[in-house]
């Protein structure tokens, strides 16, 4: 056993698979792109309202929400986990939004960051049940799914919250950056904390022991990985992100609707899937995911400049996800 | 060495008649030529060490899996399981040692699952079931609640439904896979008062064990096997303990006991872990052991004798009910697997796939997993050129055939997987390494590479505890040798002591005959033997052997 016969014992077909290592991490992305190019040049082709710098804008503004929730659970799915609160966590936090600036008076610079950290605050407790208590991910989000959306109930009185009063609210979600350049402050701010969740997973240590996690759990706990911090600190970081979405909604419509938040998560749920990231954990990316979102932005405007009745969407959408996850799996059988 | 055996043209043939049979898997030949003969009315022992190919053989005989040669004849007349379910109509019931039953379901629901008294063709009749199950409990004298769910019973209770299971479709014959594993003496008893019962002139018996006290209470008649082959068959009422015990383990001895060549003598230094009094709920009593610096301690013992519970127990990965582990001499409180990593204990799984590998990742993360958040990052960000380094460095280092370092594990051999998990504890840099069967399903060039690695380690002043089924592998290694039996330590052996009929003496001790188990004594020479049933020189399985 020396090292000449290093490469000799490999087998052929193997070999194929392991010199396209780092490209193929990339095809999963690609795929997904190429979809999104593919559903966008028909839009193009079969609508000429589609192709507009002005609908380009209004896509993006209409995924900020979604992706931004998305970006989130990415990192909870990839832990192997699943959270189902992000949906009425986000109006919660929007509420909260709400309380902090309107009914106190909070300035923006303490009201907003309070948000979040509210958000945070959630992402704990789903963190500390699921790991101190052991309760499925599943159930324990279900749960705080119904806490976070009668507490933005009760919290709120039933009632929409109006920034109307919070000067400079609205400018987070609507306002530009440079100004004079239509280009909506939220997708700015999506795309930043994209950079971030995607550097997070990526290059750290918590990210890799997050895919560590998804793939085999018991191995990593016997590899000396502390698997509870890191489960914990996958689900605060999915709830700071639900607070953020929390202040994008609410700056976007002017107001915290303490009812909007149920059927976020699962919007969210399926940008992630369509995203290629696998919902058994240890596989995925926050690209995938943000084109993930982008696929179905693109598909509820462009359905919709058809002049598709809005009942239609969803059935389209959830045959999307169908033949994304499909396709996904046909070729990962094919790789063996 | 011969054995009893008949000849094909017997008038009278054999109950059950397995005929050279042969299953090969790549790499690995399981069964050559096997054979063995189970007369009408007898109970036959099979008997041999772990890997010797009992399992295989129950595997053929149930149907789960088809031999590449051989027949088996039952009466005279060929048969050939093609499954669990076809067996058991042809006659053949097989109680494993891992229980197929529903926790959440009755007794009686399990009895008859599957088979179901129906009404109106869709609806169990329950009543009918309740039924059947009491006459079934009756008929066999079981102290069983056919109501009770059987999550709500003891292990050996499992084992009496179990047994009841099997012995309600009137098998002709009956294999029992260590049917005493989990029970007392009074339950042995039970056992054996049921085998006796279901015994009539046109049934017959296979009991697989361990357990010599038992088989010569029960059994007619041994069977040994060693290395997928039939070695020989002996009636109990004319051989000893000690002839089967070296006819299964007669395999080379001269070779294999014999140190190995590149064996330099190491010079063990302090007391690195001692662990003392380790219980768990399930299985441990009592373990206790001392560990020496650059010391390389063998865990020998047979299946489910608790080798595998102590570490886990020991690393944190399961609870233990009592016990203190101290780390160089300092009381260590080790509540999870990451907090022994910190004490510098590191723990890897007989099990690669389940509890090793992150089999869809590639060969980099999985070297760098244990060590990433203390060698390879800055704040929390992962240096990934060190990393990557530091992998390709392992992977030079330990000779791990793969192309890349972005290979995923899964497409890797087992000895270089097995490279791949050792790299990662070698990268944590452990004081103390414990590894568990850590050439099972490796090829032997693989193997002798791990050995050597091992040893190395050991030379370079890590403490290192082998956990091995193989007795040639332990006695390669090791400067002493642990031996289990039962969840309690049954002897610790220095190496000039350990042969593989010292082991397997000590490894088929009931622990509940020799009294308390012993404290390790610190000086690694010191030799502790607990009370064998009869007092054995280590010459004296030599001169036994060819």
């Amino acid at each position: 056993m020396t090292a000449t016969d290093t490469t000799d014992t490999v087998d052929h077909p193997a070999r194929r698979g392991g010199l396209a290592g780092a490209a193929r991490a990339r095809l999963q992305q690609l795929l997904a792109l190429a979809s999104l190019l593919v559903i966008g040049a028909f839009f193009s082709v079969a609508s000429p309202f589609f192709l507009t710098y002005g609908n380009f804008t209004a896509i993006l503004f209409s995924t900020v929400v979604i992706g931004t929730l998305a970006v989130g659970t990415t990192l909870v799915i990839v832990s192997g986990g699943i959270d189902l609160s992000l949906g009425t966590g986000m109006a919660l936090c929007a509420v909260v939004a709400g309380v902090l600036m309107v009914d106190l008076g909070l300035p923006l610079a303490v009201g907003v960051p309070a948000a979040i950290l509210f958000g945070g605050l959630i992402g704990l407790v789903n963190g500390l049940n699921v790991t101190l208590l052991g309760i499925p991910p599943f159930i324990a989000t279900l749960a705080m799914m119904l806490v976070a959306g009668g507490l933005a109930l009760v919290l709120s009185n039933s009632a929409p919250i109006y920034f109307t009063d919070v000067p400079g609210y609205l400018d987070i979600s609507t306002g530009n950056l440079v100004p004079g350049v239509d280009f909506p402050n939220a997708v700015l701010i999506l795309l930043v904390a994209a950079v971030v969740a995607g550097l997070v997973l990526s290059r750290t240590v918590l990210g890799r022991h997050t895919y560590s996690v998804g793939s085999n759990e018991a191995a990593t706990a016997l590899s000396g990985v502390d698997v509870r911090r890191v489960k914990i600190a996958v689900y605060v970081l999915a709830g700071l992100f639900t607070g953020l979405a929390g202040i994008l909604i609410s700056a976007r419509l002017g107001s915290a609707q303490p009812a909007t938040g149920m059927g976020y998560e699962l919007q969210a749920i399926a940008a992630v899937v369509i995203g290629g990231t696998s919902l058994s954990g240890g596989r995925g990316s926050v690209v995938g995911t943000l084109i993930g979102a982008l696929i179905i932005s693109v598909l509820n405007n462009g359905l919709q400049i058809m002049s598709i009745p809005q009942e239609w969407q969803n059935v389209i959408l959830g045959c999307v996800i169908l033949v994304a996850v499909y396709a996904d799996m046909l070729r990962r059988r094919r790789r063996g | 060495m011969g054995g009893t055996t008949h000849s094909s043209t017997d008038p009278f043939p054999p109950l059950l008649d397995v005929s050279d049979v042969t299953r090969s898997f790549p790499g690995v030949r399981a069964l050559s030529g096997m054979r063995l003969d189970l007369r009408h009315g007898e109970v036959l022992a099979l008997v041999g060490e772990n890997g010797a190919g009992k399992s295989t053989l129950m595997r053929l005989l149930s149907g789960v899996d088809q031999p590449d040669t051989g027949r088996f004849l039952l009466d005279g007349r060929e048969i050939r399981p093609s499954g669990p379910g076809h067996a058991r109509s042809l006659g053949i019931g097989i109680i494993h040692q891992e229980f197929s039953l529903v926790p959440d379901l009755t007794v009686a629901q399990n009895l008859f699952l599957g088979r179901e008294p129906r009404r109106w063709r869709w609806f169990v009749d329950r009543r009918a079931l309740d039924r059947r199950a009491a006459e079934l409990v009756a008929e066999l004298g079981l102290p069983l609640d056919p109501d009770a769910p059987v999550a709500t019973l003891s292990v050996a209770h499992q084992q009496l439904v179990e047994i009841a299971r099997a012995l309600s479709h009137r098998p002709r014959v009956l294999i029992m896979d260590e049917p005493t594993a989990a029970l007392d003496a009074d339950e042995v008893e039970t056992l054996h008062a049921l085998i006796r019962r279901f015994q009539g002139p046109n049934t017959g018996v296979i009991y697989i064990s361990h357990r010599m006290d038992e088989i010569r209470r029960v059994a007619d008649r041994i069977t040994v096997i060693r290395d997928g082959r039939y070695v020989a068959t002996r009636a109990v009422s004319t051989t000893s303990t000690d002839e089967v015990v070296s006819l299964m383990v007669g395999r080379a001895v001269a070779t294999s006991t014999a140190p190995a060549p590149t064996r330099v003598a190491r010079r063990p230094g302090p007391v690195v872990l001692s662990v003392r009094g380790l219980s768990t709920r399930g299985l441990l009593r009592d373990v206790s052991f001392d560990l020496h610096e650059g010391e390389i301690l063998g865990f020998a013992g047979l299946m489910g004798a608790g080798r595998t519970e102590t570490a886990r127990a020991l690393v944190g990965a399961d609870p233990s009910t009592g016990g203190t582990v101290e780390v160089r001499g300092r009381p260590a409180r080790i509540r999870n697997p990451a907090e022994a990593a910190a004490l510098g204990v590191g723990y890897l799984s007989e099990d690669r796939k389940r509890y090793g590998l992150l089999l869809d990742h590639d060969v980099g993360t999985n070297i760098t997993l244990a060590a990433l958040a203390s060698r390879f990052a800055t704040a929390g960000v992962v240096r990934r050129r060190a990393a990557r380094t530091a992998a390709q460095g392992y992977v030079r280092a330990l000779g791990v055939r793969t192309p890349s370092l972005d290979r995923p594990v899964r497409n890797l051999s087992g000895g270089n997987q097995q490279k791949v998990v050792l790299a990662r504890w070698l990268a944590r840099d452990c004081d103390v390494l414990i590894v568990d069967e850590p050439t099972r399903g490796v090829d032997v060039g693989a193997k002798e590479e791990i050995h050597q690695l091992l040893e190395g380690l050991a030379n370079d002043g890590t403490s290192v505890i082998v956990i091995s089924s193989e007795l040639p592998e332990v006695l390669r290694l090791s400067d002493r040798v642990v031996v289990m039996s039962e969840g309690r330590v049954t002897g610790i052996l220095p190496a000039a002591e350990a042969s593989q009929e010292a082991i397997m003496r000590y490894a088929t001790l009931r622990p509940e005959n020799t009294g308390t188990p012993p404290p390790d004594r610190d000086a690694p020479g010191d030799q502790y033997r607990a009370g064998a049933p009869e007092p054995t020189a280590p010459e004296h399985g030599r001169e036994a052997r060819p």
